[in-house]
């Protein structure tokens, strides 16, 4: 399997960055990793990780079960995350979520039929003073008002 | 970047350089006393290095208060056993963003808090642990460790002092539970997030089963300052045994919320009135939760305290990762419980039972009763479920999820006998949650 340049360029570095017999602790950052550029985590690229690292098939399995942020089906394009714990909530977060449901017709977890966009309510996401908070795929949104909320959606919905 | 404004009240330590120009490049980091503690560290033995830790009275930030110096001093120095520096950055304790504000504008200070420690323990290799949706830290914390290889302040022979010292980040993909410190050595080891059986420690057996040290980010960045002018000066910016200065987070029904470095001991009112602004909309103070979810809850009555480890200890809750919620006058406690609830259980990792069966009974409870769809007997079972995770757990995540569960039920037991009866949640109607 052929990655970019990047991607190897990180798994080179990964494969280095281990005492010796000790390749397993890099399962987790290039499942992620791997992830960030396939969409999903496919069997190609646990075929590839496992002929990497010499792990078995059962310990990524062990792991892809426990991992939040671990999917071996694609998200959407846009991952909309909505934070609705305690400081998100106290200012308003569980609101943005159901705004979320609504506008979007999804439920949690799910992906829109064209694959651009995805909802999920998360936890804490480290956000707390900056509050309600939305992670869309990587990025921050901090403070983020209905109207905002609403500008974001619209947004995403024209880079399709 | 910074996200919110500074307050004048603030004694800058560790946020020294944050609003600075370029302030993550090793230019900026130099040019302010930069890896001037390493260089002074390097001309102490490792004996006097952790002395001067221990008499900065710096404790861990991560939340438990463990005094830094002394954990070093575990450290096994003479073991034939490479070791290891761990920084503990999984930071995903509700009410919490701080450590993130430090890897992103002070990245420099972070490796050389890493580096004195491998200079007290003999360590030459450090890792640092990121949660997975902090994925722009790694890339700004790889490019301060690059730099710092070029310039010569890691790798081999660092700036000709003959020690050697590596930097390696590791992601977290997604999990509360891998901020507990053996699970997060679980998790550096390519498996799991579940606890270990301690002891041994982490500072015998840690990462690859090696002597390892293993802080917060807040702890690590506290030690260049330390080194550089003093633990007694560190130590005079606190109360007695609680050195220093600390990075809180006041969240919730606040004014001007935001992440503001106070010396140790502040007190929590004037925190909330003078720093936070007071609390929004002309509103009264119902609660505060003092260091983020997994600390009992303080009523108003109760919030005119010192914030360090010992005055929080004596008021019966912690000062844990510095995460301050703001409650106001119309918060429904039953629905804040709740919530806290949710999260724990979603946050078990399941390695065993009395947290796993514990959290997941609370979240049903807790959902059903603020539904209104409680029993009078209800409120006491949970404090039972709740009291008996109490010690039994692996690890502290069964007492995070029940302590705050316990202070609730106790504290405001008016606001859940409210909801008996089939009522709605009386709070809902006052579109207090309604958004900014």
């Amino acid at each position: 399997m052929t990655f970019s340049p990047e991607l190897e360029a990180k798994f080179d570095k990964l494969m280095k960055s281990y005492p010796p017999g000790r390749l397993r602790s890099a399962l987790v950052p290039m499942l992620l990793f791997g992830q960030d550029e396939l969409g999903s985590i496919t069997p190609e690229l646990i075929d590839e990780i496992v002929n990497r690292i010499g792990v078995t098939r059962l310990q990524v399995q062990e792991v892809l079960s426990y991992y939040s942020m671990l999917h071996t089906k694609p998200l959407g394009r846009h991952h909309v995350q909505v934070c609705t714990n305690i400081s998100c909530l106290l200012r308003g977060g569980d609101k943005l979520w159901d705004h979320v449901c609504e506008r979007t017709g999804l439920k949690n977890k799910e992906v829109s039929a064209d694959g651009q966009v995805s909802i999920e309510e998360v936890e804490c996401i480290g956000a707390c003073s900056w509050a309600p908070a939305v992670q869309v795929n990587y990025d921050f949104h901090h403070n983020v008002t209905r109207e905002e909320l609403d500008r974001l959606l619209d947004g995403l919905e024209k880079k399709q | 970047m910074l996200y919110n404004k500074p307050d004048p009240q603030e004694v800058k330590v560790l946020t020294r350089r944050f609003g600075l120009e370029n302030s993550a490049s090793i230019d900026t980091y130099l040019a302010t006393d930069g890896y001037q503690g390493f260089l002074k560290a390097r001309e102490m033995t490792p004996d006097d290095i952790i002395t001067e830790v221990k008499t900065s009275n710096l404790r861990g930030r991560g939340g438990a208060g463990f005094p830094t110096g002394m954990k070093w001093g575990f450290v096994p120095r003479t073991s034939p056993k490479p070791k290891y520096i761990v920084v503990n950055g999984d930071e995903s304790e509700p009410g919490t963003c701080k450590d993130r504000l430090l890897i992103e504008n002070d990245p420099h200070q972070l490796l050389e808090g890493m580096m004195i420690a491998g200079l007290a323990v003999d360590a030459h290799a450090g890792y640092v642990y990121i949660r997975g949706e902090y994925r722009y830290l790694i890339d700004i914390l790889d490019k301060a460790i690059a730099e710092a290889y070029s310039r010569g302040w890691l790798g081999k022979n660092i700036q000709g002092t003959g020690f050697d010292f590596d930097v390696y980040t590791q992601t977290g993909a997604g999990a509360y539970e891998c901020g507990e410190e053996s699970a997060l050595l679980e998790s550096l080891e390519g498996k799991r997030g579940v606890p270990r059986i301690r002891p041994p420690f982490p500072a015998v057996s840690g990462a690859f089963q090696c002597p390892t040290v293993l802080n917060n980010v807040e702890t690590y960045s506290a030690v260049p300052s330390i080194l550089r002018d003093g633990g007694a000066a560190f130590a005079s910016l606190g109360t007695p045994r609680n050195g220093g200065t600390r990075l809180f987070c006041l969240s919730g029904h606040i004014n001007r919320p935001g992440v503001y470095e106070l010396p140790m001991g502040f007190n929590l009112l004037r925190m909330i009135e003078e720093v936070g602004g007071g609390v929004w909309r002309g509103k009264k103070l119902k609660a505060v939760i003092p260091g983020g979810s997994s600390c009992p809850v303080l009523t108003a009555d109760e919030c005119d305290l010192a914030m360090d480890y010992d005055t929080l200890a004596k008021a019966k809750t912690m000062l844990g990762s510095g995460g301050v919620v703001v409650m106001d006058e119309d918060t429904c406690m039953v629905k804040a419980a709740m919530r806290i609830m949710r999260f724990y259980a979603h946050e078990s990792c399941g390695w065993c039972i009395p947290c796993r069966e514990g959290t997941a009974w609370l979240r049903k409870l807790l959902i059903r009763f603020h539904d209104g769809g409680g029993a009078r007997s209800d409120i006491d079972l949970i404090g039972d479920v709740a009291r008996n995770m109490l010690g039994r757990t692996f690890c502290p995540l069964g007492d995070a999820a029940a302590m705050p569960t316990i202070s609730f039920v106790e504290k405001f037991r008016g606001e859940f006998e409210a909801h008996l009866a089939g009522r709605p949640c009386p709070h809902e109607h006052a579109d207090h949650l309604a958004l900014v």
